[in-house]
């Protein structure tokens, strides 16, 4: 399921590199064309696709017609292949489990998300702390490893533990108690975790390999991991599951337009309300990048799942409760939820906290 | 001056000069061997010039007459003519289409903007099938072309999609001609997946050279008539340090797919992304990539919440008044909102 290895580090590179920095002059071009381009230093496919055409013309000295022609051919050369939905989907029916899904167990949430959570994209998991994210995660690194008859993939994990939160004795009990035929066998429950790697990097600058230097900006920063990520899972077609923290938004002005802000300045004051709730960490950018988003909350004494994202699924919430098991669902079918409350994140604790301080005030 | 108008090189276009040839008019009157000598190039290198410049005075000569006094232009009426037989993709939501004016309109750009989980993807998806109702049916019947940059390109999704649309269709049949078992839709949602031409891009390069590439692809595919970019943004959002570059190269591209709109009749409609600009004092909300990428498109619309229902508001169109119309995002996917009090408001 995932690649193991030394390797595979510079496999990912290669990948996302080999279209774009193919040289000039391997391209097949008539060498007359191809060496101007080399003479005016425009090495790889790359470099001639980063300048539009009239830019070319002038640099290479040459006519309209022959930049044109030369760019058809780099480009026809450098572009994606072609596919088909359909051949996306038969692909996927006839080489993966379950056509691509990690099935969580959780019935309501699986058939939500159409067998399970999906492989080749990112999937995360964001709410307050203490709210379930870990559990989740222990849980789906077991399901992974589990073999195909039990519902999981047979395959290995890496577990990559940003906030040293893993605990060994916790899966282990999880194991023991979902799947107690399994981990009752000899030497299973050893196989099983045997198979799940974890990684405790102390900085993110240890296993993320960066090619930028260390003064860029954090949204450059930021943009390069979700690429990587991303192209990680696509290319290995495997599901990358992440957690992600909150922050709190304080009041009730939300972001709008501007054609918005002016049909709203005319309707008079709107009552400020104290209502605090969190959003989730690293901004609209992340938010757009993510696939599939799963909001863990506390609402009313109840703790809910949503799927506050998710290409494929209406926007329900699911309420769940933790148990020596892992997570379980009180209920399969799921409420759902109107509009953009489905992507809110309450916790119970933080309104307490944050009423609390204004009336200090 | 006029030898800037020909489409030669910078260096030629320096010979000619110095050789004192500063206009067309100049050059036309000499012969080939001359030219090739007094600017000391190949025969043939010079020949290539005086067509060029033949060409470029023989449209000066016609300017008596009424149509195409400039290459490539067309006269109001003409394009009046053609705007009557446009064709319209329907979005499946009625209020969205009227808003529209019966459709995503071929030929144009259009692009669609929204916060995550607002629809985007979901509205693509929708276009990309819809474009595919026979004509029968009142649809084009045409392909699609959707290039993912994103990878929210989810299969699964599509076939709910594409079931739902033929179950619909059936409907629609079986209520109209209710004994003409002929009518009967013969599609599978196979079908459908097959005529989506998907493209997985992963870098700006690899955008820049797909679009480029767009035009010998439409030739070879004449069928198809939408091409949907999920998102345009993405691979230039990271990576660009040079925002100067960014704004050419993007212009280039827009350039390039509103040619293709034009000259394929199809429809192009581009997904963006929101991100923060402080205006007036306070955060708003605004589509990604700059103040030029805005002049970009022809038709721009942003998807927003309004209370609990999502909208569609028409930000700017050279035809179409602002607008805005409420839409849901069902299982079977676009689809009218359920709420019966919100209906279309004019702004």
């Amino acid at each position: 399921m995932v690649l193991a290895g030394n390797n595979k580090e510079s496999w990912f590179r290669g990948q996302k590199r080999k279209m774009a920095n193919k040289l000039i002059n391997q391209l097949g071009l008539p060498k007359s064309i191809a060496n101007i381009f080399t003479a005016r230093n425009i090495i790889t496919a790359k470099d001639a696709l980063s300048l539009t055409e009239f830019e070319l013309m002038e640099l290479l000295d040459v006519g309209m017609s022959e930049v044109t022609s030369a760019m058809a051919h780099i480009s026809e050369l450098v572009c994606p292949p072609c596919q088909t939905a359909l051949l996306l989907m038969e692909q996927r029916v006839r080489n993966e489990s379950l056509a691509g899904h990690l099935p969580t167990q959780l019935k309501g949430l699986d058939e939500a998300l159409c067998g399970g959570i999906p492989f080749g994209v990112v999937t995360e998991l964001v709410g307050p702390p203490g709210i379930g994210k870990t559990q989740f995660c222990l849980k789906l690194s077991l399901l992974a490893s589990l073999p195909v008859n039990y519902g999981g993939l047979d395959g290995r994990v890496i577990y990559i533990d940003v906030e040293s939160k893993f605990s060994s004795k916790r899966l282990i009990e999880i194991g023991t108690k979902s799947f107690p035929e399994i981990f009752h066998k000899k030497g299973m429950a050893q196989e099983m975790a045997g198979r799940i790697l974890i990684l405790r990097p102390t900085s993110l600058s240890e296993f993320a390999e960066s090619e930028h230097d260390c003064g860029a900006s954090r949204q450059q920063a930021l943009g390069w991991h979700v690429s990587f990520i991303k192209s990680l899972a696509e290319f290995s077609r495997i599901p990358i599951v992440l957690t992600n923290q909150v922050r709190s938004h304080v009041g009730d002005e939300s972001l709008m337009y501007s054609f918005q802000a002016q049909s709203r300045s005319t309707k008079g004051d709107i009552p400020v309300t104290f209502d605090s709730h969190l959003v989730a960490a690293l901004g609209i950018n992340w938010a757009h990048a993510v696939t599939i988003r799963l909001v863990l909350e506390s609402k009313s004494g109840k703790r809910f799942i949503k799927l506050a994202k998710s290409p494929m699924s209406p926007p329900l919430a699911f309420p769940f409760h933790i148990t020596s098991s892992g997570i379980v669902l009180l209920d399969n079918d799921g409420i759902e939820m109107k509009g953009p409350e489905i992507s809110t994140i309450h916790c119970q604790g933080q309104n307490a906290l944050f009423n609390l301080e204004m009336a200090g005030h | 001056m006029e030898i800037g108008m020909l489409p030669i090189s910078a260096s030629k276009r320096g010979k000619l000069l110095a050789a004192g040839y500063t206009t067309l008019h100049s050059i036309l009157r000499t012969s080939t061997t001359h030219l090739a000598r007094d600017i000391e190039v190949s025969e043939s290198e010079a020949l290539e010039i005086l067509n060029f410049a033949t060409r470029s005075s023989d449209l000066d000569k016609s300017s008596g007459s009424n149509a195409n006094v400039i290459h490539g232009g067309q006269t109001a009426w003409d394009m009046l003519n053609e705007e009557r037989f446009s064709s319209l993709i329907t979005t499946s939501c009625l209020d969205l289409d009227n808003i529209l004016g019966g459709g995503i309109n071929c030929k144009e750009v259009t692009e669609i903007g929204g916060v995550p989980g607002i629809g985007k993807t979901q509205i693509g998806i929708q276009l990309a099938v819809n474009v595919q109702i026979p004509l029968d049916y009142g649809g084009l019947g045409g392909k699609a072309i959707y290039i993912d940059t994103e990878g929210s390109f989810m299969v699964e999704r599509v076939l709910q999609i594409a079931e739902a649309c033929i179950e619909d269709l059936s409907e629609y049949s079986h209520h109209f001609y209710k004994d003409n078992q002929a009518f009967g839709v013969k599609m599978h949602p196979n079908s459908i997946l097959e005529n989506i031409f998907y493209f997985r891009v992963c870098s700006y390069t690899e955008q820049i050279a797909l679009v480029n590439y767009l035009d010998k692809f439409v030739t070879e595919h004449k069928d198809v008539k939408i091409i949907i970019i999920d998102s345009v943004t993405f691979h230039f959002r990271q990576d660009f340090d040079d925002m100067a570059l960014r704004t050419r190269l993007l212009g280039e591209m827009s350039l390039k797919l509103m040619k293709l709109a034009k000259n394929f009749s199809l429809a192009v409609v581009m997904l963006n992304q929101v991100t923060t600009k402080h205006i007036e004092g306070s955060f708003q909300l605004t589509l990604a990539l700059g103040d030029s990428w805005s002049h970009s498109c022809t038709n721009r619309i942003i998807l927003y919440w309004n209370d609990d229902e999502r909208h569609a508001y028409i930000d700017k169109s050279p035809s179409l008044k602002s607008a805005s119309a409420p839409y849901s995002v069902t299982s079977r996917g676009i689809r009218n909102s359920t709420s019966s009090s919100k209906r279309i408001k004019m702004v």
